[in-house]
């Protein structure tokens, strides 16, 4: 039949235009910003640092290195490392940066700084809603502007931040091991020492070296 | 000789005058527009409803625009190179107020001025249909075979050329 | 009850003007024409920003995207859900600045919006909204419907010319040729109405469909000479008003926008405001020369004010056409001119006759019989014979390898 082709065609929209009051398929429309597209999990936008524990200055894993500073191509993080150490979370006393900037609007976000971190102390965030009126200060995050906790961390990239803490936690227990191992030999020949007769001075004779430490 | 009368007939007779001595072609030709619509006001105020409504569908919207079309279409789009009033305008007012003379003389001393005026009378639509199709007939049959010898005229005219 | 609805703007009128001295005799009839005139102006221009905001929620919804949805009241936090939006319109229209070319011709530039959106108002004049609601009630309503929308191919013209471009003159010729090219169609499509009805008024033509044959009622639309002309009619306005599928003049990915292309701000509402009371004419005249003007489709529906219905069948032609807009691709200048003089002009005159065939013959089978044979005959040789010589087959895909 004649004309039959615009019938079928009406018929089409019609259903487009009924079906997007019912079903979602026919509206995939996401309204920003009161809907919002979960991301995908190697999404990333900006470094952030990450923090252990609830006190982000003393939780903080950065020990102020420098070399993701030395690495980012555009050269956009600037570093002053503090004077003072302070313990990490092994224990072990640290420097840490007294100052952190990175200057986003330079960040091209390419991840060299996170790949050349050695003590995983940044990470890249995704948050990407971060318009200001204030072109040059409101762009320049300082350590408290970047400093965003582990718990954060393993929210917006859970697969990673497991990665992270196994290897972290396995460090540590290497780490503690050693450390007992240390003591223990250290406690061994404390002991020896004690334990054997006060040699008359004899330059010849020197004390049993002290067993080889083994894990 | 009623207000609405004078208002008109000054309207008819500015576009008239303004379509006579613009520079530009084409606002001669909306000058001239506005002159139809002016005859339709005037056919309007007395009572003619038909005439004045076809007036405006045959005269505004298609005749107007035939003559912008066809200026459009000629090199009149372009300003006058030379003025629009010619060199000898004295003889020329001369002719028209000497042809307008007798003209009026004649007319004012005819006898068709001296029978009453006829009272308006109201023609309904179906009226001049009527006369059309029974009084009139042939001038109606007539005037169609005239404007179907123009349209044929028009697509020949008009046509492609065979290549031969 | 009913009828206190039905004539509530009578009435409103009425107590108004009660308010106007009687003394200086022109007063009266001035005061009667500036109300009308005043309450269909303020009626269509907030129908108009509604339709627009229809167009895009609707256009959207066809295009699986929701349509304008945020604005609402400004400086409230009150919701409108999008129909809010002409607020807004408006003001950007209002405040944009108004740009002028230099080579422009300025005084036909500023005036052809105007002379543009009178016609088209004036058009509104001679509609039947509702009983006894007619701001112009004369005798040759319907070509005076005509003529005045004539009058708006004239201002087509000093749009595109003035504007000493050539995009916007080509613009210009093409809207013109496809303004009288469908103007034939258009008013010969309504001839038949006329001849059976009688009349050139559309008072008395929407009087003649008040009354109810069994379970449907006497609209010129139920028969088949009338729903022939009925489906002309709405394609020509279609094309009148440059609406897609005809809107190749205003073709915004072809010549930008043809002959609007160096109007901004208000100038531009102006004339967008001019196509949709355009469009509005057209729907009004559509229902009533077929569809019944403001008489309800079942006779118990009656209570419903004959306004209200005027109103619906007006916006169910809008909605009409927003439904086609998003449907149909737009048609090339030949096709667009071939489908006027080829195939809706002989359809028209054969409308006339199969109209005057339902007049003559007295049986009502017989009558149906011979009114659809004319009808539906021609529309299939016409459809069949003017594809002829082209292959329309499916659409073969070649993909390169």
């Amino acid at each position: 039949m004649l004309g039959e082709a615009i019938i079928k065609g009406m018929a089409v929209t019609a259903k487009n235009f009924l079906g997007s009051y019912v079903s979602e398929e026919r509206l995939p429309t996401i309204e920003y910003p009161e809907q919002r597209q979960p991301l995908k999990e190697a999404v990333r936008n900006f470094p952030f640092l990450v923090y252990d524990g609830d006190d982000w200055h003393k939780g903080m894993r950065c020990v102020a290195c420098q070399i993701c500073e030395k690495e980012c191509p555009p050269k956009c993080i600037y570093i002053v490392k503090s004077k003072d150490k302070k313990p990490d979370y092994m224990g072990k006393a640290q420097f840490y940066p007294a100052t952190f900037d990175i200057d986003v609007s330079v960040c091209m976000s390419c991840q060299i700084c996170v790949e050349v971190c050695p003590f995983e102390a940044i990470k890249m965030d995704n948050e990407f809603e971060l318009s200001t009126s204030d072109r040059f200060g409101g762009l320049l995050l300082d350590k408290q502007k970047l400093a965003k906790s582990n718990g954060y961390y393993r929210h917006i990239h859970p697969t990673e931040a497991g990665e992270v803490d196994a290897r972290l936690a396995a460090e540590k227990v290497k780490a503690e091991a050693k450390a007992k191992a240390d003591a223990e030999a250290k406690a061994k020949a404390a002991a020896a020492a004690a334990a054997a007769p006060k040699p008359v001075s004899t330059p010849a004779t020197p004390a049993a070296p002290p067993a080889a430490p083994n894990g | 000789m009623t207000i609405s009368f004078l208002i008109i007939a000054a309207l008819i007779l500015a576009a008239s005058v303004a379509a006579m001595t613009l520079r530009n072609l084409v606002h001669c030709a909306l000058a001239l527009a506005v002159a139809f619509a002016g005859l339709a006001a005037a056919y309007l105020q007395l009572n003619a409803q038909f005439v004045g409504f076809a007036q405006i569908l045959v005269y505004v919207g298609a005749v107007a625009i035939l003559i912008v079309f066809a200026v459009l279409l000629t090199r009149g789009g372009e300003a006058p190179e030379r003025n629009v009033f010619s060199g000898d305008w004295k003889w020329g007012a001369l002719v028209a107020a000497l042809v307008f003379g007798t003209l009026a003389w004649a007319v004012k001393h005819s006898f068709a001025s001296d029978r009453p005026l006829p009272t308006k009378a109201e023609v309904t639509v179906k009226q001049i249909g009527d006369a059309l199709m029974t009084k009139y007939v042939l001038p109606l049959e007539v005037i169609g075979l005239l404007l179907t010898a123009a349209m044929i005229g028009a697509v020949i005219i008009a046509m492609k050329e065979e290549k031969k | 009850m009913a009828e206190f609805f039905d004539q509530i703007f009578v009435n409103l009128k009425h107590w108004l003007l009660g308010f106007v001295p009687a003394q200086p005799d022109w007063l009266q009839p001035l005061a009667t024409v500036v109300i009308s005139v005043a309450a269909i102006l303020g009626v269509f221009a907030s129908l108009f920003a509604i339709a627009t905001v229809i167009e895009r929620k609707g256009l959207g919804r066809i295009q699986n995207r929701p349509g304008p949805n945020r604005v609402g009241i400004p400086f409230t936090d009150i919701s409108l859900f999008g129909f809010g939006q002409p607020i807004a319109d408006g003001i950007k229209a209002l405040i944009k600045e108004d740009l002028v070319p230099r080579a422009a011709d300025k005084v036909v530039h500023f005036l052809a919006p105007l002379a543009m959106f009178v016609p088209l108002a004036l058009t509104l004049l001679v509609l039947p909204m509702g009983r006894n609601m007619t701001a112009m009630d004369i005798d040759a309503g319907l070509l005076f419907f005509f003529a005045v929308g004539a009058g708006a191919e004239l201002a087509v013209f000093m749009a595109g010319w003035s504007s000493r471009n050539k995009y916007s003159l080509f613009g210009a010729m093409r809207a013109i040729a496809q303004m009288i090219s469908y103007e034939i169609p258009f008013i010969l499509s309504t001839v038949s109405v006329i001849m059976i009805a009688g009349t050139l008024s559309p008072v008395k033509i929407v009087e003649a469909q008040q009354t109810y044959n069994g379970w449907l009622p006497d609209w010129f639309v139920f028969t088949p000479w009338g729903l022939a002309a009925f489906l002309l009619f709405i394609t020509a306005a279609t094309a009148e008003s440059n609406r897609s599928p005809f809107d190749l003049p205003e073709g915004e990915s072809e010549i930008i926008a043809g002959y609007f292309i160096e109007y901004s701000g208000f100038k531009f509402a102006i004339f967008f405001m001019a196509e949709y009371f355009g469009m509005f004419a057209a729907g009004g005249m559509a229902a009533t020369l077929f569809l019944g003007g403001y008489a309800a489709p079942v006779e118990w529906l009656n209570w419903i004010p004959s306004w209200a219905w005027f109103f619906a069948k007006t916006m169910g032609f809008i909605f009409f056409l927003i439904w086609i807009r998003g449907t149909v691709p737009r048609l090339r200048q030949d096709q667009l001119m071939n489908f006027a003089w080829k195939f809706m002009l002989p359809m028209a005159l054969m409308t006339i006759l199969a109209a005057a065939s339902w007049h003559f013959i007295p049986d009502a089978f017989t009558r149906w019989l011979v009114s659809s044979t004319l009808v539906v005959a021609p529309y299939l040789l016409l459809g069949r014979g003017l594809l002829a010589g082209r292959q329309i087959g499916k659409r073969a895909y070649r993909y390169a390898d």
